[in-house]
Order: structure tokens, then sequence, then C-alpha cells
């Protein structure tokens, strides 16, 4: 018996056809999946509004007919459009209409128009060892490892269905013995200058993604600790390139007060990263070659926090951009550049806002076939070449901004290599 | 091969085609064109063949989260699979299969067969609503 008889009555339709076709969803999922029961979730983070295809805008506008209504707090994740109007969209047409009815038809079962990849900064945090249904693979990471709340990987229509029925299978990462580290990943070789560069985070996180795949792993060697920005790049690095869902760092997540308690005082393999291989790893995400063009620099993959926004004012210092420098944010943050005039300032000096959206999930930036792409994201430096065409040149922030302003690629001197 | 019966893992049409055996792990989302069927993944080694109305057999699936939608997709434009043949069941890629019997679709059966037995596939393929795997169908 998968569902219990109040379960059962709302699959039959008990209360509306949308509620029933959210459950059964969701029932079915769990079969799949070996789960023995379904278990209450207190919030959800819905990845499904970005439109892929019409058939994905006629399903929720089909819940939308069944009246179906989100049962527990549930935010969004970017569409394919920036609502906003800071920024354009060469989505066409047809397509475009239909993004637009998807990302209506969430809004109508009472999902939050957050339309942002983090919303743990835009107020969305559940506490630790909370149940909850989260999409989006960096938002799945941060939720699971930072904040200790527990999720699994929600992929497009089971997100939805959850945050209507207010139900998960009872499976994976919601499951303590599911938690537990089952190796060290040891940075404590590498120099303290390098792990308190900005840098460090996204090339780590890559590494670490592409080392354990799906394992859940322990990172030691790391103090103090590294801040929320950038355990928000290195989580959102890791979930690219492997299937990370949980990482502890020992001494600063939730869960891994020390090695002992994240490991249930097992005895697990060790990885001691070396220079070399955090230096591999950095040049990995670069997929441009030598090369002396850069035709735009982007940033905010994850969306761009306040903190970050800063930190692109200063390196700026008031000087203007040769290249578009592309900042992706939510409307969380928007409001607060809007309020002080901050927003037209950056314009001023050639950055592009984007919110709601970002420049590898919908066609922003102009099509060019042999483009190069400067980042200080690992996210977009992993997923740009794909779905954008341009080739990548990883940098720091500081060296993004130079770049953007020289109209080249400038590369600074790196103070720990 | 002797016609085998396989578990189904999400009920739906029987379908007879061209066996397609896909010999590494796939990721529908960047890997498969939802409006074409055609595998773009170029570094996948069956890159370029198209899996509409073929009988496709899945070693194991990879990568991102919206296989789902891309196989919703490709059933809602009538380019899915005839029959899907996985090594495991991954809730990811047949949740797309789950939804569109959900709005009323016509979905192709998925059942599970061990990806050893594979390689026993003759050129054409049909899959029974009741699991029945029968190979060297004539044409």
């Amino acid at each position: 018996m998968l569902l219990t008889a109040a379960e059962s009555a709302i699959a039959a339709g008990q209360n509306g056809e949308g509620a029933a076709m959210a459950m059964r969803i969701v029932a079915d999922a769990a079969r799949l999946l070996g789960a023995p029961r379904l278990i209450p979730i207190a919030s959800a983070h819905i990845d499904g509004a970005l439109y892929h295809g019409d058939s994905g805008t006629l399903f929720a506008e089909r819940l939308v007919e069944g009246k179906a209504q989100v049962s527990v707090r549930s935010t969004l994740n970017v569409g394919a459009l920036d609502l906003m109007g800071c920024s354009r969209q060469r989505l066409h047409g047809g397509e475009r209409d239909m993004a637009r009815r998807m990302m209506r038809a969430y809004r109508q079962l009472g999902c939050e128009p957050s339309w942002t990849c983090a919303p743990y900064q835009a107020g969305h945090r559940p506490t630790l060892g909370t149940d909850v249904a989260w999409g989006e693979s960096n938002a799945v990471v941060f939720c699971n490892s930072v904040l200790g709340a527990r999720t699994n990987r929600y992929g497009d229509f089971l997100d939805i269905a959850c945050a209507i029925s207010g139900r998960a299978p009872d499976h994976g990462l919601h499951r303590r013995e599911n938690r537990v580290a089952t190796l060290i990943f040891d940075l404590s070789a590498l120099s303290p200058a390098f792990l308190a560069s900005e840098i460090a985070w996204p090339v780590l996180g890559s590494l670490y993604g592409r080392t354990v795949g799906d394992a859940v792993g322990i990172v030691t060697g790391v103090a103090p600790s590294p801040g929320e920005d950038r355990l928000k790049a290195f989580g959102a690095a890791a979930a690219s390139s492997g299937a990370v869902g949980l990482f502890h760092i020992a001494g600063v997540t939730p869960e891994a007060p020390d090695i002992e308690t994240a490991t249930g005082g097992a005895s697990v393999p060790r990885i001691a990263v070396t220079a070399a291989m955090a230096a591999d790893a950095q040049a990995r995400l670069s997929t441009a070659g030598k090369t002396d063009r850069i035709d735009a620099v982007a940033i905010g993959s994850p969306h761009l926090s306040a903190a970050e926004f800063d930190q692109l004012e200063q390196a700026l210092a008031g000087r203007r951009t040769v290249v578009p420098l592309y900042a992706c944010t939510g409307r969380h943050v928007l409001a607060a550049l809007d309020q002080s005039a901050r927003r037209r300032a950056l314009e001023a000096l050639g950055v592009i806002v984007v919110v709601d959206t970002c420049v590898v999930v919908t066609p922003i930036m102009i099509d060019l076939p042999d483009g190069v792409l400067m980042t200080n994201s690992g996210k977009f430096a992993h997923y740009a070449p794909g779905n954008t065409g341009y080739a990548v040149l990883y940098a720091s922030l500081e060296d993004c901004v130079e770049s953007a302003v020289a109209g080249r690629p400038v590369f600074s001197e790196e103070a720990w290599r | 091969m002797k016609p085998v019966l396989a578990e189904i893992l999400v009920p739906g049409e029987a379908g007879t085609g061209c066996a397609l055996v896909l010999t590494a792990p796939i990721s529908f989302w960047g890997g498969v064109a939802p409006r074409t069927g055609r595998i773009a993944d170029v570094r996948h080694p069956q890159y370029g063949a198209v899996i509409g109305g073929k009988v496709l057999f899945v070693p194991g699936t990879i990568g991102s989260s919206s296989a789902s939608a891309v196989l919703m997709e490709l059933v809602h434009a009538g380019k899915a699979p005839a029959a899907l043949v996985l090594h495991e069941p991954d809730a990811i890629l047949l949740l797309g299969l789950i939804v569109a019997r959900e709005m009323g679709w016509p979905t192709p059966v998925a059942v599970k067969l061990d990806k050893t037995r594979f390689a026993d596939m003759a050129r054409r393929v049909s899959v029974g609503k009741d699991g029945l795997i029968v190979s060297a169908v004539t044409p």
C-alpha cells in the first residue's frame, strides 16, 4: 500500500482533477523509484516553468483547468523570458507566446514569481532536517548541503506535482542513511591564499563533481567558512560536472560539525587534492584555447546576490566596458538596485542586467558561431558551449571585468600559483 | 532469440520497429533533439540516429532532470520511439511517459530488460502491451 486512504481519495478526484493528476504522478514516480510511501513536504522550488516545447505548457495549463493549487510554499526557478524588461530574448512568435503562457500558468497554480535559481538568497530557506521538493541542480545542492533541508533532484513535472500534492516519494536524500559521507575530499594541501580566492570555489566544485559523481562526500581542510556566495559557486559547479545532490564541509555545513559525524564513524576513502589537480580543473573550465578575443562576459550563474553586485561595481570602478557584460540576477536583487538607481548607473557602463532568466537557458546573446564568452561561473563554463555556441574563457570576476573593459582577455598573475 | 516476457515499467501502446540499440548511456536533454528525435550528442556512439519509430534499447541514462520534458515533447509531436526497453527503471526519463499518459496522449510501452540481452536483437523487434518482446519480426 503506497498511498494512504486519504491520498488515494485525492488521486481518485476528491479534491478535483488537477489535484488528482498531481497525486497520481507522484505515486507513479514513487513506484518507479521503489519508495515504500509518500512523505509530507514543507516547500517546493519549481524548475518546470522553463520552456522546452509546447507539451510542457499544455501540461501546466491542464493543471490550471483542473483547479489545482500548490499546497506548500513554492518558488519558481528561471523562465525563458525577462518579464522585468531589463534584457531582450530572441524567442519569436509562437515560442515566445507559449513560453509566456507557461510562466503565467505556474503563477495561476499559486507559485511565487521569484524567477530565480538562487531562491535561498531570495528568502526561501527551509530549516535543518525539513523535507522539501526542490528542482534546479544548484538550488538542490545548496538546500541539502548549506541549509541541511532534505530534497532529491526533482525534475520537470514531478516538482509541481509534489508542490500540489504536498508529498514526495520517501527515497534518496530524504532518508538519513543516504546523507552519510562515503569519501573525504581533502583540500589541506592547497595554499590558504588559493582557498581565500574567489576563483578557487567554482574550480574546486567542478573538480569535486567530476571526481565523486553522485556520491556524498565530506570536504576537509577548509577554515574558516568561505561564506555563502562561494558555497553557492562550489555547489553549482559540482552539480554541473557531476550529479552531486549533497556535500558536506567539515566544520562549515550543518550536518558535518566534524568528519566522524558526517561519515557515521565509518572509515572512508580519502582523495588528497593537489595544486596540480586544481590547476588542471581550472584549465578544463575554458574551451576557447589560446585566443586574444572576447565577445561578451557573463556572470551570475547562480544568480548574483546583492553582495556580488557590490563586488562588480568595485571592480568596474566607473569604467565603461567595450564588450557587453551580462549580469544575471533575480528580481529580489533588482528591487534594491533600482531603488538607488544603481542599475541605471551599471547600464550606462555597458552592463546588461538580465532578470528572471539567464544567458544559457534562453537566447539573449547574439548568435556568433565562433564567439568567445568569458565567465567566472563554473556552471556557465559548463553549459555555455552546448547551449549558446560560444567557446568559454574562465577567469576571476576581476579579470572578467578587466577583460570587458579592455575588449580582450586579461589574466592577472595569481598569487597562489 | 526466443520471445521474452519483460517487466512493464510504464504501460502503453504496443510497438514494432527497427531495433536501435544504444551502446552508451544517453542524456535526453542536450543529447536528443526535442524537435526531431535525432541523437544530437556528438560524443555518443549512435550520434545522428533518429529514435522516432524505433524500438529503442537504452543501457543507461545520464544528465539533466529535464529528460522527461524532452521525451514528452517527442510523444506530443508523434516522434517518440515505438517502444522503450530500459536496462533499469529511470524515474526522470519515464516521468515523460507518465505525464503524457495523464494528458491523454498515446504513449509507447516501456519495459525492463537486462542490457546483456540487447545484443541478441534482430533488426526488427516488437514489444507487446503485455511486455512480450519478439525479435526477428518479419517486415
